[in-house]
């Protein structure tokens, strides 16, 4: 084997092992962190404890579905008479919800149903529950992932 | 240099070669996911539709066959559905705008799948088959026919298969032989002139017509073709080969259509459609009418005395979810328009809501440029595509075709 040759060999060789390198540089650094799944969280100001449910079963993408909001004060007593606005949509698109979701039934034990919520795609939607209630007004954001 | 070293040699540059990413890669598992999902093996069975009791009464279908085809159905005798809707051109017509009586502004859709929508037309301004399919035969432009001769011609040529199916007919006796309430002044002030009962009586005929056209439209389907032959030999972990394969060319399309290109992102799951509403800044048509989109069409769909709150929906109130919580008043609704289905796209130029683009390699650079809307705002960001990119997402259009 001439010097041209083991030179050629040898480049390659670097070339292969530095791409190596940076590969294990890639794939063992820490994925960026995922949204916060949470499905129950205090609200923003710290006035409610809010959950969130779907009604039946897992949502899937395009169907128009409910969902139940249980508020409780933070000391867990349920929270009646509460009114909602009801927001959110897709960060990563810029874009709004595709319906108009209303509260439209107060099922008792601070729980309402949440009608009308749909996910046209899949990927990363944001709701965001504006609550307003004997206690005053706050809110809290929940992240769900399609 | 010996043989063993060429063998060094060799491996080390199809190393670099995998590194470096050239060359076909397979697709990933979350890709293979994605493109089980755009099987028409994915589709779930057809709904029912509980606003229309005959939806599947195989002689309200059968009668709604008859009509869709009839030219009678129209004021000048000579349009039918079947006119802009061709039977054997995938319910399509291939014209920018479909011409009925008259030009419209719009470009006749295909029908495949149609009855898996929430909302119909370009900008959604129905919210039942049913009660679309009675929007055209009083349209000026399409059928321009008038409620009460509708009725009168529904007695006179199909009033045993009518009472058959339906109820018996109301009494037309007497009744004009034009009225409605979009015809000329003359026939709007008859409309005005009929008492409450004998419109009501007419408006029954009306919406059983277009329930009986529903019935028939809901068997219109999609075709698998090449690319779910490709997906669920794929699905299956077996190679796709014969009328199941695509080229290296279609595959690097598919792989752009549900990743750089983000053309998934609103032409998803088995129809390739969100069943939503973009602004997508496609251009107006010079020298039509001043067209808003879905903003301009969300009072109507409201306010539409056939819509599912309406009295003429069969079931209850349950099944009008669509109606209740559509979006009102959202910005996001300034010029936007129904993401159509992309089956059988290839074989159905010119493209948009007014037929805006000839090819598809336009709409494909439409969307690379991503031009600003010239009202609202546009949901599409300029991409870099080069010409094989643009090439390959247009190869892999063409498959779902045959």
């Amino acid at each position: 084997m001439g010097s041209t040759g083991r030179m050629v060999v040898g480049a390659f060789g670097l070339v292969a092992l530095a791409i190596g390198f940076l590969a294990v540089v890639f794939l063992t650094a820490p994925a960026a962190p995922g949204p916060d799944l949470a499905r129950a969280k205090t609200s923003l100001k710290g006035l409610y404890s809010i959950a969130i449910a779907p009604e039946s079963g897992e949502p899937k993408q395009g169907d128009l579905h409910s969902w139940v909001v249980t508020v409780t004060t933070r000391q867990g007593a349920p929270v009646d008479n509460a009114s909602f606005t009801i927001g959110g949509g897709m960060p990563e698109h810029a874009h709004g919800l595709p319906t108009s979701p209303e509260a439209t039934s107060y099922l008792g034990d601070g729980r309402y149903r949440i009608e009308g919520m749909k996910f046209s795609m899949t990927g990363w939607w944001q709701l965001k529950f504006g609550i307003t209630a004997p206690a005053g007004a706050d809110e809290a954001t929940f992240n769900l992932v399609l | 240099m010996n043989r063993t070293s060429l063998r060094r040699l060799a491996m080390a540059v199809s190393l670099t070669a995998l590194l470096g990413g050239c060359g076909q890669p397979e697709f990933t598992d979350v890709e293979k996911r994605t493109i089980a999902l755009m099987s028409l093996s994915a589709l779930a069975p057809l709904p029912p539709d509980p606003t229309n009791r005959f939806a599947d009464d195989p002689g309200a279908a059968a009668l709604g066959a008859t009509l869709f085809f009839d030219t009678g159905m129209s004021r000048d005798g000579n349009v039918a559905c079947g006119t802009c809707h061709k039977i054997d051109r995938q319910f399509q017509d291939d014209l920018p705008r479909g011409i009925g009586v008259a030009e419209t502004n719009r470009r006749t859709m295909p029908l495949a799948g149609v009855a898996r929508d929430p909302f119909f037309f370009w900008d959604g301004r129905r919210d039942s088959l049913w009660s679309q399919a009675l929007v055209p035969l009083e349209n000026p432009l399409e059928h321009a026919g008038t409620r009460t001769s509708y009725a009168h011609y529904i007695k006179r040529r199909f009033g045993e298969r009518y009472e058959r199916i339906f109820r018996p007919l109301p009494d037309l006796t007497g009744l004009p032989a034009n009225a409605g309430p979009f015809g000329a002044p003359s026939e709007r002030a008859a409309w005005a002139a009929m008492t409450e009962k004998q419109r009501d009586g007419v408006d029954l005929v009306f919406a059983d017509i277009g329930k009986a056209m529903a019935a028939f439209e809901r068997s219109l389907v999609h075709m698998p073709t090449r690319f779910d032959r490709f997906a669920d030999a794929l699905a299956r972990g077996t190679a796709p080969a014969g009328d199941a394969a695509l080229s290296e060319e279609e595959e690097a399309g598919l792989r752009l259509f549900i990743g750089k290109a983000s053309c998934s992102t609103c032409h998803t799951g088995p129809r390739f459609t969100d069943n939503h509403f973009h602004n997508t800044g496609v251009p107006p048509v010079v020298g039509l009418p001043v067209d808003r989109g879905r903003i301009a069409v969300v009072d109507e769909v409201r306010a539409d005395p056939f819509n599912c709150l309406g009295k003429f929906r069969d079931g209850d109130e349950e099944a009008c979810g669509e109606l209740r919580f559509m979006q009102k008043s959202s910005p996001e609704l300034i010029r936007a328009y129904k993401t159509p289905s992309l089956r059988g796209v290839a074989g159905r130029a010119p493209y948009m809501h007014a037929g805006q683009f000839a090819t598809l390699e336009q709409v494909v650079d439409h969307y690379a440029k991503a031009a600003a809307s010239i009202e609202g705002e546009t949901e599409i960001h300029p991409l870099q595509l080069s010409d094989r990119e643009r090439a390959a997402l247009v190869a892999f259009l063409k498959t779902l075709s045959d």
